[in-house]
């Protein structure tokens, strides 16, 4: 099924879409007469599903998976987006930029998508937006990184469903300051994810007068972690982990068996334990410590209607772990990411009347317009806003503790909480 | 914590990790001495190990020790049959050529990581110690009025973690046995001098290599079961055992399993010790180059009689 | 029609052919081979080291790393223009083959593939320590507006094409050279008995040196124009999973061969890419794909062609 389509003909058509983006913009202003003018075709929406089946990121991948499936399967028996059905093209970048790139490339020339989606690992993400900026494809990722917002990245690269490392650390630094103790150390992995983590909650510490007072950086694909616990200072009041990767269970149970007990507070990310039971044998010593967690995995006492239909439809239990195995646990913290992106991107096709690759900055525009977005079954995370100039949203945080083996939610911050200045205009920037 | 402490304690995490990498690299060393070929699925071998200890314990159920004990023997032997099937199925139609092995053992690689993903999943999973009491160390320190115990922070092992170091003695022992002072060690040997002359006296040469290939994986395997109650079993937990296995095999001395032990044991000491006084990434690359180091001005390695 | 016109009519035919491609390939196709081209000089590089000198080594991450970042890290950090940066990745790559060659020539066999696999761990883990300049394993986006060599701009897909066209006609073309000219031919023979070549008089050591640096340099030059070409830099490509492609890609292909390489690279991209189509287990086909091959085309695909078919392919 290849498609003819020389070299020439490209060029024509780069060129092409360069006058339609002026009329596309145009368009954007008149949602009502595109949508009319070009739902026409009832062939199906093709979104490109950038997925880590294989490789480090194989676990997040097996969920984000399932949570785009279903918000697919509601997307079509709603009526599909603009009259058309959706159809979601899945290939697998084995974790891999290089891979990742080739994907995106894949979806632009070969599948024929109308954009692609769903990217998690940062480096993935980095190594791929090149060439779909390039090749013109809007590209929406779920990935936490502070990657779009820092302006590294391109007109066409949007995190519309999950917030920013930067705005997620900034928003737990006064609980952990206030709560857990003003002296902390932190321990990270010794690559750009844990180097945000150090600078961005470096500096939110010290803003609330707290001090950090080690910062162990801890080598990739590390496996024992007992040799680098005593380079935690004594006088340690709240130990700060961000640790990731298959190595976490070792890492919390050598923490454990350090201390011993008299350790000092912990608080994680529950991109640690993502995917993993927290009552699994070894983390009992986690008991009463904190995690962030971007929603909540236990069903908690004020469990919105919003999120208990995505549970529901996701087929996650109460306890986050899947209603079929609940030795499956999900990666609850993050995969709410793919359904609201999908969400977002029916809402921008329906409001650009989008009907081809030629609307596509047309879309991007509809994107950068939005700011609300309330809690919904479109958004059971929360209520969001989102910052057209940064391609970033911004959204509430929550802090959960371990008591008797189960996450329960003790805080959750303010959308205000996590804001900060814009590091970047990308509405400025050509399409 | 103080120096002394941190010392006893770097030492004691290196301890483990030496035994673990000496029962790997003792199998890598078994198939690359006799065989002379480079097996790069020797860490898959031992991630099916580590994957198949989870099975069984979660098939055994009851008390964890249970389910340890039989993993113990059941993971070794399934490993090790496979590789030996392997081992008459491919290895043995590609005449043992050794580029052809490697390209060969990487498509094993794939294979075997693919079903593993496909059958036990993306996870990182747990399987609980029979046992694993904390012990806390003392340390003597001089205070006024003489020298005096005291209890350090931090300072501890756990039971398992020194019952791993008694395991891993023990099994090498037998490994030294086996070669030593059986038969079946002897044909071995015979066949690792002189294949030609082996054949010519009449030994299987075949047979002999593929109960090599089952032995070394069933080694792997071993000491996958050994160490998963301290780290998950996990699909992709097999490249770093496969690398410093290579690394500990060369570095001793091609052939000479005494040489693989002290090597591993060296190798081991020093990734913990070295940490004690860098930051870890740091510590990484000053082992690292040490390694080459000692290859560059040593190539045959620390006990090797020939040039690798 | 003597051998020499039939190398010549071979590899020319192939780069002519490629150069017709870019005229008809669909999208897709087209930028894949433009990828595959710049990955199959790399293997052209390690070739030159592992098929032609003997040595087979398992860091070629390093040079292919510190091209591509003696490349990007002037261009992202000092602006120096992308020309000069190719220029800094040649030199990154070629410098540091020369001095690592002066300590892992000191040794042979199995021995050398772990000097120089813990060379490139040691690099790849330097990559990750400098986090501040490098990005660690994230790595960093090469801005588009920089990658524009002579007024053209590479991250076109036309420009893109022709200009990875360029770089693999010009290592497949020294390749070529290489192994017609006497200090290749000494090469070869230092792979088939080292021992001999020293006792007729010739330096080996020296020529061995000479192929490490060729190699590097080749890889190298690999390594910055992928990152000028697709526009980013990072540490995954100095990982060891790059050191064994280039090994994998060349065996496939044909140790040995000048065309090897290529076909190697080519194979092993489409074996991933069309099984993916068909099944999410992929690599469950390309590991039997490759158990398939080494049983069935022992000397690689291009090294069968040789053995069967054509004895005078170099």
């Amino acid at each position: 099924m290849t498609r003819i389509d020389d070299r020439p003909a490209t060029t024509t058509r780069r060129g092409a879409l360069r006058t339609l983006a002026g009329a596309a913009a145009g368009a954007a202003s008149l949602p009502l007469w595109a949508r009319y003018t070009h739902a026409q075709s009832a062939e199906p929406i093709r979104i490109g599903f950038q997925v880590h089946r294989t490789g480090i990121g194989a676990a997040y991948g097996r969920w984000y998976d399932r949570t785009t499936q279903a918000a697919a399967r509601l997307i079509n028996e709603a009526g599909g987006i603009n009259g058309r059905p959706v159809e979601i093209v899945a290939e697998d970048d084995g974790t891999d930029p290089k891979r990742g790139a080739e994907v995106v490339e894949k979806f632009a020339t070969q599948h024929g998508c109308d954009i692609a989606f769903g990217t998690l690992f940062s480096h993935v993400v980095i190594g791929s937006a090149p060439r779909a900026g390039e090749l013109k494809l809007p590209y929406f990722v779920v990935s936490e990184g502070h990657h779009v917002a820092s302006g590294m990245l391109n007109r066409y690269t949007i995190q519309p469903g999950i917030t920013d490392v930067k705005s997620q650390v900034q928003a737990m630094a006064p609980f952990v300051t206030e709560t857990l103790g003003k002296k902390v150390t932190l321990v990270f992995p010794d690559y750009a994810y844990g180097h945000d983590h150090r600078d961005f909650f470096s500096a939110a510490v010290e803003a609330q007068g707290g001090e950090v007072l080690a910062k162990l950086a801890i080598p990739p694909a590390e496996t024992s972690f007992t040799k680098y616990f005593p380079k935690i200072p004594r006088e340690t009041e709240v130990l700060y982990h961000v640790m990731v990767g298959p190595g976490v269970l070792t890492f919390v149970k050598e923490l454990g068996e350090f201390f011993g007990g008299r350790g000092p507070e912990l608080f994680g990310f529950i991109d640690s334990l993502e995917a993993v039971a927290i009552d699994s044998p070894g983390l009992e010593f986690l008991e009463g410590s904190h995690f962030w967690e971007g929603m909540p995995r236990y069903a908690q006492p004020d469990q919105s209607e919003y999120d208990a239909f995505y549970r529901q439809q996701v087929g996650v239990d109460d306890t986050g772990a899947s209603v079929s195995d609940p030795t499956d646990i999900s990666t609850y913290g993050h995969m709410f990411g793919c359904w609201e992106t999908l969400y977002v991107v029916k809402a921008a096709m329906e409001a650009s009347g989008y009907a081809g690759p030629e609307n596509r900055p047309a879309m991007i525009e509809a994107v950068e317009a939005m700011t609300e977005m309330p809690h919904s079954r479109q958004h059971p995370q929360g209520p969001k806003i989102f910052n057209g100039k940064t391609h970033q949203v911004f959204g509430r945080q929550h802090i959960s503790q371990v008591r008797d083996g189960r996450l329960v939610k003790v805080h959750t911050t303010s959308i205000e909480d996590t804001f900060y200045p814009d590091e970047v205009d990308y509405t400025t920037r050509p399409f | 914590m103080e120096i002394g402490p941190y010392f006893l304690l770097a030492t004691l995490e290196g301890a483990v990790t030496a035994a673990v990498l000496a029962l790997t690299a003792v199998g890598l060393s078994l198939v690359f001495g006799v065989m002379r070929v480079v097996n790069i699925a020797h860490g898959e071998f031992f991630m099916l190990g580590a994957v198949i200890a989870w099975w069984v314990a979660q098939a055994v159920g009851g008390h964890p020790a249970l389910g340890f004990a039989a993993a113990l023997v059941i993971a070794p032997l399934i490993v090790g049959g496979l590789a030996a099937a392997a081992d008459m199925t491919i290895l043995k139609r590609l005449d043992y050529d050794p580029e052809r092995t490697i390209v060969a053992t990487i498509g094993l690689l794939y294979v075997i990581q693919q079903v593993t993903l496909m059958t036990y999943g993306p996870e990182a999973r747990p399987v609980e110690a029979p046992f694993g009491t904390r012990l806390a160390i003392p340390w003597i320190e001089h205070a006024e009025g003489g020298w005096r115990l005291y209890w350090p922070w931090g300072l501890s092992t756990t039971s398992y973690k020194l019952a791993v170091m008694a395991a891993a003695a023990a099994v090498l022992l037998g490994v030294w046995a086996l070669m030593a002072r059986t038969r079946i060690g002897l044909v071995m040997r015979a066949t690792q001098m002189d294949r030609g002359m082996a054949l010519a006296f009449g030994i299987p040469v075949e047979r002999v290599y593929a109960l090599v290939f089952g032995l070394g994986a069933g080694l792997a395997a071993l000491a996958a079961v050994l160490i998963v109650p301290i780290r998950q079993a996990h699909y992709l937990m097999g490249a770093d055992p496969l690398l410093l296995s290579f690394i500990v095999v060369i570095i001793g001395g091609l052939g000479s399993l005494p040489g693989t032990v002290v090597a591993a044991v060296l190798i081991g000491l020093s990734d913990g010790i070295i940490s004690v006084f860098f930051s870890p990434t740091l510590a990484k690359i000053i082992a690292t180059l040490l390694v080459a180091l000692v290859l560059v001005f040593r190539p045959q390695g620390l006990f090797g009689t020939r040039a690798a | 029609m003597s051998d020499g016109r039939k190398v010549l009519l071979l590899h020319g035919g192939l780069l002519a052919g490629l150069f017709a491609l870019h005229f008809v390939l669909p999208a897709y196709h087209h930028g894949n081979l433009a990828r595959i081209m710049v990955l199959a000089s790399y293997a052209v590089g390690y070739n030159v080291l592992f098929g032609y000198t003997g040595l087979l080594s398992l860091g070629h991450a390093l040079f292919f790393a510190a091209g591509m970042y003696g490349m990007a890290l002037p261009l992202h950090h000092l602006g120096l223009p992308a020309g000069w940066a190719l220029l800094t990745g040649l030199g990154a790559g070629a410098g540091l083959a020369a001095l690592l060659a002066l300590l892992a020539l000191r040794t042979t066999g199995v021995a050398f593939l772990i000097v120089t696999l813990m060379f490139a761990q040691a690099g790849h883990l330097t990559i990750l320590y400098f986090g501040e300049v490098t990005r660690g394993d994230e790595g960093f986006v090469i801005d588009a507006a920089q990658r524009v060599l002579w007024g053209i701009d590479l991250s076109a897909p036309d420009a893109r094409y022709l200009a990875a066209l360029a770089l693999f006609a010009a290592s497949l073309l020294a390749c070529l050279a290489l192994v017609r000219a006497p200090f290749g031919k000494t090469l070869i023979a230092v792979r088939e008995n080292e021992e001999r070549v020293r006792m007729l008089g010739y330096d080996t050591h020296l020529h061995k040196w000479g192929a490490m640096v060729i190699s590097g340099a080749l890889s190298a030059a690999a390594g910055a124009a992928y990152g000028l070409l697709f526009g980013y830099a990072g540490a995954t490509f100095g990982s060891v999973q790059y050191s064994i492609l280039p090994l994998l890609w060349v065996l496939l292909g044909g140790a040995g061969t000048v065309i090897g390489p290529f076909i190697g690279t080519l194979f092993m991209f489409y074996l991933i890419d069309l099984s993916s189509d068909l099944t999410t287990a992929y690599m469950l086909v390309a590991g039997v794909a490759l158990i398939a091959l080494t049983l069935f085309a022992p000397q690689g695909l291009a090294g069968e062609v040789r053995r069967r078919l054509w004895r005078w392919l170099p």
